[in-house]
């Protein structure tokens, strides 16, 4: 599912329960997730099988 | 000695060996703070005065019996109202317990017991942990001692309250994602996040049982450290000191990028003028950048969330109105994440958690401000950092959060006043499995900070 896709039904789902107050709470939710699905220690099925390992140097340490 | 006059558990222990002071005095002055700031502060929900005074006499017998004893044994302790005490209530700061009596004590509430500790009460918090400021009570928020119209932080703004005033000489509280550290820091004490899992958290209500850890607010570093040594099953005795280590040559990193921006100008000023004085000393400061920073509060989010919302699914469908409004609604957006959203921050709680442990490699700690603000106004919803405004429960977590992830050990000292006399805090963050060293670090750098 994507990110947009989970936010509209998790805004109806909140209007169908009578909590329309937390639709701003799940506006800010659906972009944490988007920067988490966007985060570069993703890995994917059709990826590089080495990617990202928890001991690997990254890019921006000194 | 006629009662306590701003004494830590260091010098009262053995003021109380030379018997300069008993623990039924020391213990009736705490008793007496608390009937004289409490309807003010409000930093305890349940106040266990004829049974501290009881417990206060047994340890002045035992100790005139010539029992050995260890360095807490008669001084006045206070537990955050999320750890259980047999026979007490235990109400997490919600009207959702607010009639659930523990049955049993947790393990740190046992040890501390064995160790003659005398418990004064429990403290104020935010409802079940879930927030920074302690604002959000079931039984009404809390207000810092040095300006009350501020907040204490959060959650454990009742301990940090209580010890900064002598209602109790330490506390125990538990950190999710800062929440001994951040109150600590506003309120001008010093808090202990160990290392995770160093402490039993059994018998303590959970708010992500990943990221909670259980340590002490306490006056000193000295303090601290008697205080967790007896969490951890090892209660020192009454003769047994902590080393500092020496700061000449001592490595520190101090932290840029992601702990470096958005920080409040007096913050940044009094962290500075901190890190100078360090310097000076002798210690090394070498800068050193977190990679994958960026990834820390969604990280973060998701879990915490995920967790909490897991513990409150019941009672949030039975119970929605006796949670507080804004708790609820947190407790509420955590059962809409994904699995596979989940699944990914706790891989990500992996990747920061080596970024941390690579920056920390051949260091005795890292450095930043254990908040990027002083003490916010009750209510406030934002707050100004520098070149703009930041939601405060993201600005009071943002700095403290990433070490839960990292289940690092971290440390808040008292080391600078801003020009409103509120208390800034400089955070030290040591190696995993290495708590005693950080306090030794801790320790050096508390003995040169002067403010």
């Amino acid at each position: 599912m994507t990110v947009e896709r989970w936010l509209e039904a998790a805004l109806a789902d909140a209007d169908r329960r009578g909590m329309p107050e937390l639709k701003p709470l799940l506006q800010g939710l659906a972009a944490a997730t988007a920067a988490l699905r966007g985060a570069d220690w993703n890995e994917r099925a059709d990826g590089d099988a080495t990617t990202p390992a928890t001991g690997a140097p990254a890019r921006t340490e000194r | 000695m006629s009662g306590w006059n701003g004494q830590t558990i260091d010098e009262l222990r053995g003021a109380l060996a030379r018997g300069a002071i008993t623990s039924e005095r020391l213990t009736e002055h705490c008793l007496e703070r608390i009937a004289s700031l409490n309807p003010r502060l409000n930093a305890f929900i349940t106040v266990t005065a004829e049974a501290a005074l009881a417990s206060a006499r047994a340890a002045d017998a035992a100790r005139a019996s010539g029992a050995a004893l260890s360095a807490l044994h008669g001084i006045p302790i206070s537990l955050k109202d999320l750890i259980d005490q047999a026979g007490v209530r235990t109400t997490a700061g919600s009207q959702v317990r607010r009639d659930v009596v523990a049955t049993a004590d947790a393990t740190v509430t046992a040890r501390l017991r064995v160790a003659g500790a005398v418990f004064v009460g429990k403290n104020n918090l935010h409802e079940f942990a879930f927030g920074t400021t302690n604002d959000d009570s079931g039984f009404g928020g809390a207000r810092n001692p040095i300006d009350d119209t501020r907040s204490t932080g959060g959650s454990s703004g009742g301990s940090a309250s209580a010890v900064r005033t002598g209602m109790s000489i330490a506390s125990i509280g538990t950190d999710t994602g800062g929440s001994i550290r951040i109150p600590a820091g506003v309120c001008g004490v010093v808090g202990l996040k160990p290392g995770w899992d160093e402490i039993p958290s059994d018998r303590i209500v959970p708010l992500s049982r990943q990221l909670d850890h259980v340590g002490p607010l306490a006056r000193t570093v000295t303090d601290a450290w008697l205080v967790h040594e007896t969490l951890a099953g090892r209660a020192p005795g009454l003769t047994d000191r902590l080393d500092p280590l020496p700061l000449k040559g001592l490595r520190f990193g101090r932290l840029t990028g992601y702990f470096a921006t958005r920080i409040a100008p007096d913050v940044r000023d009094g962290i500075e003028s901190a890190i100078a004085q360090l310097a000076r000393a002798g210690a090394v400061i070498e800068p050193v950048e977190i990679a994958h920073a960026a990834d820390i509060g969604p990280v973060y989010l998701h879990l915490v969330m995920g967790d909490a919302a897991r513990y409150h699914a019941a009672t949030l469908e039975s119970r929605p109105g006796d949670y507080t409004a804004p708790v609820r609604l947190r407790l509420e957006m955590g059962r809409y994440i994904l699995a596979e959203d989940y699944a990914r921050a706790l891989r990500g709680r992996e990747v920061i958690a080596a970024a941390i442990d690579r920056a920390l490699s051949g260091r005795a700690g890292l450095l930043c401000p254990t908040l990027p603000v002083t003490a916010p106004p009750i209510g406030a919803l934002s707050v100004p950092v520098g070149d703009g405004d930041e939601p405060v429960r993201s600005a009071m977590l943002r700095l403290t959060q990433p070490f839960n992830l990292g289940r690092q050990p971290a440390i808040s000292l008292p080391c600078a006043t801003s020009p409103a006399g509120l208390p800034i805090g400089l955070q030290i963050v040591g190696a995993r499995a290495g708590t005693t060293h950080l306090l030794r670090a801790a320790l050096a750098c508390e003995r040169v900070l002067e403010f």
